[in-house]
């Protein structure tokens, strides 16, 4: 009766959609519609393949075929996101290179730009994060996946919104928000996942075998909880058609501004900070094979940064129209928050006591332990830029693009390759990766990368940043726009250098990854006992 | 309505976050929960396989 209802309802939407694209008002709604009833009538072919199947008995274990997709899906995105990442970094040293006069706008900076951010923060880090958290949240609660197949569907909704959104970006569709850029149709989608994804989380939690909650949980479901609600407010907006991709927000003038910046710093909150330190809190220990070095300290540690983080936006609005008490508010919210976050840096990197040689040896483990120090470096960073007085020299330089990548690259990349390396041989059962040294090269290219691409917009915004407010002895404007532009050329082509080195590293774990997949090299099958 | 949540949110409501985070805080620290931190702590160490 249910399978029926289902291959219905995936019929009409596939006709549905079918109808969308005939009438849409623009190619990306078009294009976008035709991906829909693709996928619809996918999952409809799928469903009348199996609706005469007997009902299989209840499976046993942890539910880890998600999360073996998962993993590979995030090792894909995370190429995919660097490529894009390094060839626009190219585009801003070498611009001929977005090819406009054969392609026109389509590989433009501007279109181009979205699609790097939205490939690694949504595509690799969320489809990290789900994979983790799957990962984690059956192994501390010692419980097996809640919903059946629901998780499945998280999976594959998930990339459907990373396609749709792509598409859009490349198609000129877009809400001009930064982070949250998929317009209206795309959003409502992600919400559906998102409402799926914390039902699978908080099943999961619910049936646990453990008596307590281990903390790694209580930040993955402040991750969830919290992208929930600024997605939802930060997307209130009305579509001018429903055949249509362009929609107008609810929002006007600098309240907008400032939605769009609680939503947008809280991302990077909650998404880049809370999510992964989940991944921080189970990994760091289980690599290192030590406890976590103070409880307390990880309590201490996620309720000041839930209490506190929230209410930093405004510091990416000072100087402009916004009420100087918020932007004052911002800015201390921000330096308060040095310390809830150097707290879990110094928890993190003090469960490493007692193990410190291993650092020599693992460099599975050194990766983790550079991807806590980048979090204590671009945490201090922060609040740092956060300060009005520092903030005005710094605001909208190459400064803010470094930041952020010393935060991304360090952070939130080196600490998923961590959990990647840990999880992949024991979700395909081997007994260890196909080869360490490759790990090693990997981290060196990476933390190579990082430096270079850090330290050269260090010195290319701040440049920039006193090329721009220089005035002569008449209190004119010494340089203009292309000067700076013309003087950042070094810079820019160091930090495409890192990229790339960054990106040569990643496709090195692809291929370690790939080979521990395989059972090449060390990654012979483990031998299981006979039960 | 704009101005009554705005005067409750720089007073009561700030006053009762600040002291439920206090009391969050205290909570952890009260006495005799070391031992039942350091289970919780340890919980990645059990359950690597799930057993039915």
């Amino acid at each position: 009766m249910w399978n029926g209802i289902k291959v219905v309802v995936l019929g009409l939407v596939v006709l549905g959609a079918a109808l969308a694209a005939n009438y849409g008002h623009d190619l990306a709604y078009q294009v976008s519609a035709v991906i829909v009833a693709a996928a619809a009538a996918l999952w409809f072919i799928h469903e009348i393949k199996h609706i005469g199947d007997k009902p299989q008995p209840a499976p046993k274990g942890y539910m880890d075929d998600v999360v073996r997709a998962g993993t590979i899906a995030t090792i894909f995105w995370g190429i995919t996101g660097f490529t894009v990442g390094v060839w626009i970094a190219f585009e801003l040293a070498f611009p001929t290179i977005n090819f406009g006069d054969i392609f026109g706008p389509y590989l433009n900076f501007g279109r181009i730009r979205p699609l790097h951010t939205s490939a690694v923060i949504f595509a690799f880090g969320g489809n990290g994060l789900i994979a983790t958290s799957f990962y984690v949240v059956q192994r501390t609660n010692a419980a097996r996946l809640f919903g059946g197949k629901l998780a499945w569907f998280v999976f594959w909704g998930y990339q459907l919104f990373i396609v749709l959104a792509a598409v859009g970006y490349v198609l000129g569709s877009t809400q001009s928000r930064e982070y949250a850029e998929p317009e209206w149709f795309v959003d409502i989608w992600l919400t559906i996942v998102w409402v799926a994804y914390l039902v699978v989380f908080l099943g999961t939690i619910f049936k646990r075998k453990e008596p307590h909650i281990y903390v790694a949980n209580w930040f993955y479901l402040a991750f969830i909880v919290t992208i929930a609600m600024l997605h939802i407010f930060n997307n209130l907006a009305v579509p001018a058609s429903f055949l249509g991709s362009k929609s107008f927000s609810l929002f006007s003038g600098v309240q907008d501004a400032m939605t769009q910046w609680w939503y947008g710093h809280n991302a990077v909150g909650f998404f880049l900070t809370a999510g992964f330190l989940g991944m921080m809190y189970y990994f760091v220990p289980k690599q290192a094979n030590r406890p976590v070095y103070s409880y307390k300290l990880s309590i201490v540690h996620f309720w000041a940064l839930i209490f506190l983080y929230i209410w930093a936006g405004p510091h990416h609005l000072h100087y402009t129209a916004l009420p100087d008490w918020a932007q004052t508010l911002g800015m201390v919210m921000s330096v308060i928050l040095w310390m809830p976050s150097w707290g879990g840096m110094i928890n993190g990197l003090m469960t490493l006591s007692g193990a410190w040689d291993k650092l020599r040896t693992d460099p599975v483990l050194r990766m983790m332990a550079v991807s806590i120090g980048f979090y204590g470096m671009s945490t201090f960073e922060g609040p740092m830029m956060a300060i009005k007085a520092v903030n005005s020299l710094s605001h909208y330089t190459d400064w803010t693009i470094g930041h952020v990548h010393s935060g991304a690259l360090g952070w939130n990349g080196m600490i998923t390759f961590g959990a990647l390396y840990y999880m992949t041989p024991r979700l395909w059962k081997r007994e260890a990766l196909y080869s360490t040294k490759l790990v090693s090269y990997h981290f060196w290219l990476a933390t190579i990368g990082i430096v270079l691409y850090a330290s050269s917009m260090w010195v290319s915004g701040i440049m920039e940043g006193l090329m721009w407010r220089e005035v002569d002895a008449q209190g004119f404007l010494v340089n203009s726009f292309a000067d700076t532009v013309a003087a950042k050329f070094p810079m820019y082509f160091t930090r495409a250098t890192g990229g790339t080195l960054y990106l040569t590293g990643a496709l090195i774990m692809a291929y370690n990854l790939r080979m521990t997949m395989l059972g090449a090299g060390n990654a012979v099958t483990k031998a299981v006992p006979a039960e | 309505m704009y101005t009554l949540l705005r005067a409750l949110a720089d007073s009561w409501a700030l006053v009762a976050l600040f002291l439920i985070f206090l009391g969050i805080i205290a909570w952890a620290f009260r006495p005799g929960s070391q031992k039942l931190h350091e289970e919780i702590a340890n919980t990645p160490f059990r359950n690597d396989e799930l057993e039915d």
